[in-house]
């Protein structure tokens, strides 16, 4: 379960959370929309431990642990994962090599054994398959030379082989074809389980067709201003965020 | 002695050998037995500047060391002709391709010592040859080592060093490559240890289609000082040179890279690439910098770049936020940087070696 409570936080001087309260329990999947440079990708920076985002006021506890004190590395290993909106390219840093090193570093962490090579490489290119990637992609440098719609497939690859209990998706579907889109939107449900919950960050009612949210919050100026059904989500497609800050 | 090159002149502009002068060096004392590198290959062993018969192989186109005269006017290489008492002396006959040779100098210092070696590489028509060179040792020492090499047409001279000398050590090495037609001279020198060093290398193309690759990479820290000094001479049409050096530089130290390029009015089509990115993982660290072109001819193709960085805190994130630790991902990261002065060295033996030390290098940081 993840529980942000009234979070404010800052870039240098200039304040971008101002006061986020938010409760996903464990299960769920929440979406979270809302106006360009609302705060959505700053929220899921925070969540993940970013440097140079400084928390003024609130709390966050994933599974009961206060998690803002933990390195960014500390909280992927107690599950928390983020698929970010701008995937990182890595030069030189080959995309098994780098994969293997962050699944056997979290393995480490919560005490389980490390996979050799072999074993490694199985799993890997069970997981390429899955997501209907080219076998090349674990070949190449990390997200060098990839397309838009690649890098936000090698993050979903990432989260298939990291397990997260709890994924967040900053804008993965934006730049997807449909097909791609469905195959995120399968990786998400293919994980769907009692002890996961996801928070997915959209602009679009069509992501949402596939991953079906329990709740929709809307995210504007720094602030959570509607929470509601799923139907949320189709009304905000008919009628935009324009008239929302009212209600 | 021969003077030190004092700093005023212009190629010693950066590196200053005042501290070297200061220390009175005395003959090298006897060596005693030393943990060596296990790589199962033929070697030759120097201690202490001295060959260990014991230690080395014999290998067939080994020759013993005769001492020669210094035609240059390169006060070190000067210095060296006077002093020299040993080297390796190979000649691969044409056609001959005589594998991978280890050449290993440890050196153990009780009392400051200076030894310099003299080596002369010559490989025939067609012969190719790997030599991978490892400098170790402990205490307070100079060694000044010559290198020496010749290339007859086509033939191929990979060379690996691993520089991983007593911090407390200096090493100033002179390497001279004669490369004619056809004839490829592949360098990679990695620079570890030392207090002070330098690695100068002269590489003349003499002949079309010869080929220097002049690689480095430096990682260094406290006050240590790497120095990689190059001057390519393209005197012949059609010849590719390349240097890619990478330097990672933490604490106080300082790295140096000076690479010229000189283009004989002869040398059309020449094709020269020089490129040095350093990466500062302090504040208190320096990178100087100076390419020069000299360039004669017309139809030439020649292009030098530098870049002075640190390394990048969203790349860090994104390792981070994948569960790798902060120290990990660091070092991944730097492996990376240095990756593309690694590329041509293809050995897996040296690609190991190297990997080892920069892997420990970052562990000790
Ligand atoms: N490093 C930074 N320095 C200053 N301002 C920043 C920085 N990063 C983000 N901001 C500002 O913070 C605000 C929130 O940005 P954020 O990226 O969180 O928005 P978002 O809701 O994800 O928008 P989008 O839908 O366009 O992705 C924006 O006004 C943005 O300009
Ligand atoms: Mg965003």
């Amino acid at each position: 379960m993840l529980e942000i409570k009234n979070l404010h936080a800052r870039i240098g001087e200039k304040e971008i959370l101002k006061g986020v309260s938010l409760t996903v329990p464990t299960g769920e999947i929440h979406a979270i929309m809302g106006p360009n440079g609302a705060g959505k990708s700053t929220l899921s920076y925070v969540l993940s431990g970013r440097d140079g985002y400084e928390v003024t006021e609130g709390e966050v506890f994933y599974n009961g642990q206060d998690i803002l004190a933990l390195a960014p590395e500390d909280r992927a290993a107690a599950g928390i994962f983020l698929a970010f909106q701008y995937p990182v390219e890595l030069p030189g840093v080959g995309n098994a090599n780098f994969l293997r090193t962050a699944v056997n570093a979290v393995r480490r962490k919560r005490g389980e054994a490390e996979l050799d090579a072999v074993a490694f490489l199985k799993l890997a290119r069970a997981a390429v398959k899955r997501l209907h990637m080219k076998e090349d992609f674990l070949k190449r440098n990390v997200n060098v030379g990839f397309s838009g719609g690649e890098k936000k497939r090698n993050e979903m690859l990432q989260m298939a082989l990291l397990q997260p209990g709890l994924a967040i998706l900053d804008e993965t579907d934006s730049g997807l074809d449909i097909d791609a889109l469905k195959i995120v939107a399968e990786g998400v449900n293919a994980l769907r389980s009692p002890n996961f919950s996801a928070l997915v960050i959209t602009h679009y009612q069509r992501l949402l067709d596939h991953i079906v949210p329990d709740v929709v919050h809307v995210l504007s100026a720094g602030r959570i201003i509607r929470s509601g059904t799923a139907a949320l989500a189709l009304e905000l497609e008919a009628h935009g965020y324009a008239g929302l800050e009212a209600a | 002695m021969t003077a030190l090159p004092s700093k005023k002149l212009e190629a010693w502009r950066y590196t200053d050998l005042a501290p070297l002068a200061a220390i009175s060096f005395g003959a090298p004392p006897a060596a005693v037995a030393q943990q060596l590198p296990a790589l199962d290959l033929p070697r030759l062993v120097f201690l202490n500047g001295v060959l260990s018969q014991n230690l080395s192989s014999s290998l067939a186109f080994a020759q013993p060391f005769v001492p020669g005269a210094e035609t240059s006017a390169q006060p070190l290489a000067q210095i060296n002709a006077e002093q020299a008492r040993d080297g390796v002396t190979l000649t691969i006959p044409d056609g001959v391709d005589a594998g991978t040779i280890l050449v290993i100098s440890h050196a153990s210092a009780g009392e400051p010592f200076a030894f310099h070696l003299r080596h002369r590489i010559t490989l025939g028509q067609g012969a190719s040859l790997t030599i991978i060179d490892i400098a170790k040792g402990d205490g307070v020492y100079w060694h000044n080592p010559v290198t020496d090499i010749s290339l007859a047409a086509g033939a191929q001279l990979r060379h690996y060093r691993l520089q991983d000398e007593s911090r407390e050590a200096y090493n100033l090495s002179t390497i001279r490559a004669h490369i004619e037609a056809g004839a490829a001279y592949e360098h990679f020198t990695a620079t570890i240890g030392a207090k002070l060093s330098r690695t100068e290398i002269h590489a003349a193309l003499v002949g079309e289609q010869a080929t220097a690759h002049l690689n480095a990479a430096q990682l260094l820290t406290d006050e240590q000082h790497g120095d990689f000094t190059t001057v390519v001479a393209h005197k012949a049409p059609n010849c590719p040179s390349r240097q890619t050096v990478r330097s990672v530089l933490a604490g106080l130290s300082r790295g140096v890279f000076q690479g010229r390029i000189e283009v004989d009015r002869i040398a059309q089509k020449t094709d020269g690439y020089q490129m040095s990115r350093a990466l500062l993982l302090s504040p208190y660290a320096e990178m100087d910098i100076k390419p020069e072109l000299q360039i004669y001819a017309d139809d030439v193709k020649c292009s030098h770049g530098a870049t002075i960085g640190t390394l990048d805190d969203a790349q860090l994130f994104y390792l981070r936020s994948r569960g790798i630790p902060e120290a990990e991902a660091r070092s991944l990261l730097i492996r990376a940087f240095l990756d593309e002065a690694l590329e041509p060295v293809q050995h897996a033996d040296a690609r190991v070696l190297f990997d080892a030390a920069i892997d420990n290098w970052w562990r000790v940081q």
